[in-house]
């Protein structure tokens, strides 16, 4: 199996599509960076103006982590984008290219092929989100310094320099998982047809749809909205919250392991009963 | 008869309303090269995604080596290379990455050396390392051969290898084909549309359409099952008209010209009619058989029967 997903990993780190992704958040982010740069104490003033005449704000506010969570909140919708341009084209372009009849030639079992391509994109999704991470925490932190992180979601809240590291690296971890059944959604579809556009374009829609659906306020969306898996997407920002509602996050972590098993077991399925006629 | 290789009995695979293959029966032998026949939508590519289990049965049993396709699916591959169809590789790897790919998944050997060695055989060393992309049509069948030798299996399943080649390269893998069932013994399952081809380099062969089998035996069989039309151009050929009146071949005369005799023969007949003709002095310059197995093809394949 670990040479299966070595050879996907190959496969998929010899395409230039993989890479979109890489630059993307590489050039996003860069430029989030320099525009904070410049404009990063307007940013705190706006975000402190009501409290400016009760409370003296001291230290550096404006630091490494303020940037890491802004990039994390703006780019965090964006990133499945990047996700579905991979996990899209795995299966559906051995059958556009031909090369699933090369592949599914060999002896092994589909079971094992489809599982290797599956863990291979779970990597590929691992690392983008380490790039992700890397860039908008580490390289700002080392840019921007360290210090209290100032959180605004209802309410105010500053965390401790201490007290923040890990919830970063639960938010990035939480956001993997996320991404996961971003993936796992394409990884269905492309499993499905013979052209990697059809699951790219899916996904996305079924991604915004639902979110649109969420957002509408209407009585009965509302209510079944908890059932829609993006709305257990967004909570990493739990973690950014004070207390942490562990139990929730918990609960919606399960609700998305759930999704990414499930669509895992049903491609599997669906591709070990597939006819290739490619 | 040597050992069964490929037994394939009453099957069947049904798309919605189109039946591409029906009630099909095959066998292939150790050290055969079976010829499959048919025209384009006879089902033949089918069956052979059938044979490596890329697509499913309706219904009917596939054995190879003895085995169940459906139960042993891995044990049978590991021991057979194919070519469905055109050879497709990964574009943007070059051939040395497809064969080494390819080849850890059939378990062969990938040293650098095998490798080379294979794409020395079908003389695309020197471009080991481009992009298959960069490749022809003829170079990537090339590719596709090496692919499907480089874990040395006993059965070589080639659907239409040469399709695409110049008659160089034609030549070439007809040579490479008699060479690995000769010399190397393997079994060969080669599916063309280039009956002689088929004629030169076959033992065995089937013919199917729409699905079914039409004929299936050795290629001389097959080639004697029906009179060969065969015209002699011999000199004096009015007196040869008289001579073969008062003799047995006049039965078999089908028409005259003054160039040429036209009869109908099987092929063992033949060479027994040029030794009539040079024993009652006449000097024979040229016998051309009309009706090859491409006639035969072709009547079984238009509905002519059999």
């Amino acid at each position: 199996m670990i040479t299966l997903i070595w050879i996907e990993l190959q496969k998929i780190f010899r395409k230039w599509r993989t890479y979109i992704g890489f630059i993307a958040i590489g050039a996003l982010v860069t430029i989030v960076q320099i525009a904070l740069y410049f404009t990063g104490d307007g940013y705190i003033k706006m975000l402190t103006r009501n409290f400016q005449d009760t409370f003296i704000m001291v230290g550096n506010l404006f630091n490494g982590y303020l940037v890491g969570n802004l990039v994390l909140t703006g780019l965090y919708i964006h990133i499945p984008f990047l996700i579905v341009l991979v996990g899209g084209d795995l299966l559906a372009s051995e059958a556009t290219s031909g090369t699933y009849r090369m592949l599914l030639t060999r002896p092994v079992s589909r079971i094992k092929i489809v599982t290797a391509k599956f863990f291979a994109g779970l990597v590929y999704v691992f690392l983008l989100i380490a790039w992700l991470a890397l860039l908008s925490l580490g390289v700002s932190c080392l840019v921007f310094g360290t210090g209290e992180l100032i959180s605004f979601r209802g309410k105010l809240i500053i965390f401790a320099a201490d007290d923040v590291l890990w919830r970063f690296l639960a938010a990035y971890g939480y956001a993997m998982l996320s991404m996961f059944t971003v993936f796992a959604l394409s990884y269905f579809f492309s499993s499905l047809v013979e052209n990697a556009i059809g699951p790219i374009v899916s996904t996305m829609a079924v991604i915004i749809i639902l979110i649109i659906l969420t957002a509408l306020p209407i009585d009965f969306l509302k209510e079944i909205s908890p059932y829609f898996f993006t709305s257990h997407m967004i909570q990493w920002e739990g973690f950014f919250g004070d207390p942490v509602d562990y139990e929730k996050i918990f609960k919606s972590a399960l609700v998305l392991a759930g999704h990414i098993i499930g669509l895992c077991l049903v491609t599997t399925y669906l591709f070990t009963k597939k006819d290739i006629l490619s | 008869m040597s050992e069964q290789i490929i037994e394939v009995r009453g099957l069947t695979k049904k798309f919605k309303n189109i039946t591409a293959v029906k009630d099909l029966d095959l066998n292939v032998y150790r050290g055969d090269v079976f010829g499959f026949l048919g025209p384009n939508g006879a089902g033949k590519s089918t069956t052979i995604r059938m044979l490596l289990s890329l697509i499913k049965p309706t219904s009917g049993s596939i054995k190879i080596f003895g085995k169940s396709i459906k139960e042993r699916r891995e044990e049978i591959l590991s021991k057979v290379g194919a070519i469905v169809e055109k050879p497709d590789f990964y574009l943007y790897l070059s051939a040395y990455k497809n064969l080494e790919i390819l080849g850890k998944l059939s378990g062969a050997d990938v040293s650098r050396k095998k490798i080379m060695e294979m794409l020395e055989l079908v003389g695309l060393s020197k471009r080991a390392n481009s992009k298959v992309k960069t490749y022809s049509h003829g170079m990537k069948q090339r590719l596709g051969l090496a692919q499907s030798l480089l874990h040395d299996p006993e059965l070589i399943i080639l659907d239409e290898p040469t399709t695409g080649l110049d008659p160089q390269g034609m030549k070439e893998i007809r040579e490479l084909i008699i060479y690995l069932s000769k010399i190397k013994n393997k079994t060969v399952f080669l599916s063309s549309h280039i009956l002689r081809e088929v004629e030169l380099i076959a033992t065995r062969m089937i013919i199917i359409n729409k699905g079914s089998a039409q004929v299936e035996g050795t290629v001389d069989d097959l080639l004697n099952i029906d009179k060969l039309t065969v015209s002699f151009e011999v000199d004096n050929i009015d007196n040869a008209k008289n001579i073969l009146r008062d003799s047995a071949w006049k039965e078999k005369l089908i028409s005259s010209t003054n160039r040429e005799l036209s009869f109908g023969l099987v092929q063992n007949e033949i060479p027994e009619l040029n030794k009539f003709f040079v024993e009652k002095g006449f000097s024979v310059s040229s016998i051309i058989p009309v009706r090859s197995l491409e006639d035969f093809f072709l009547k079984i394949t238009e509905g002519e029967g059999k």
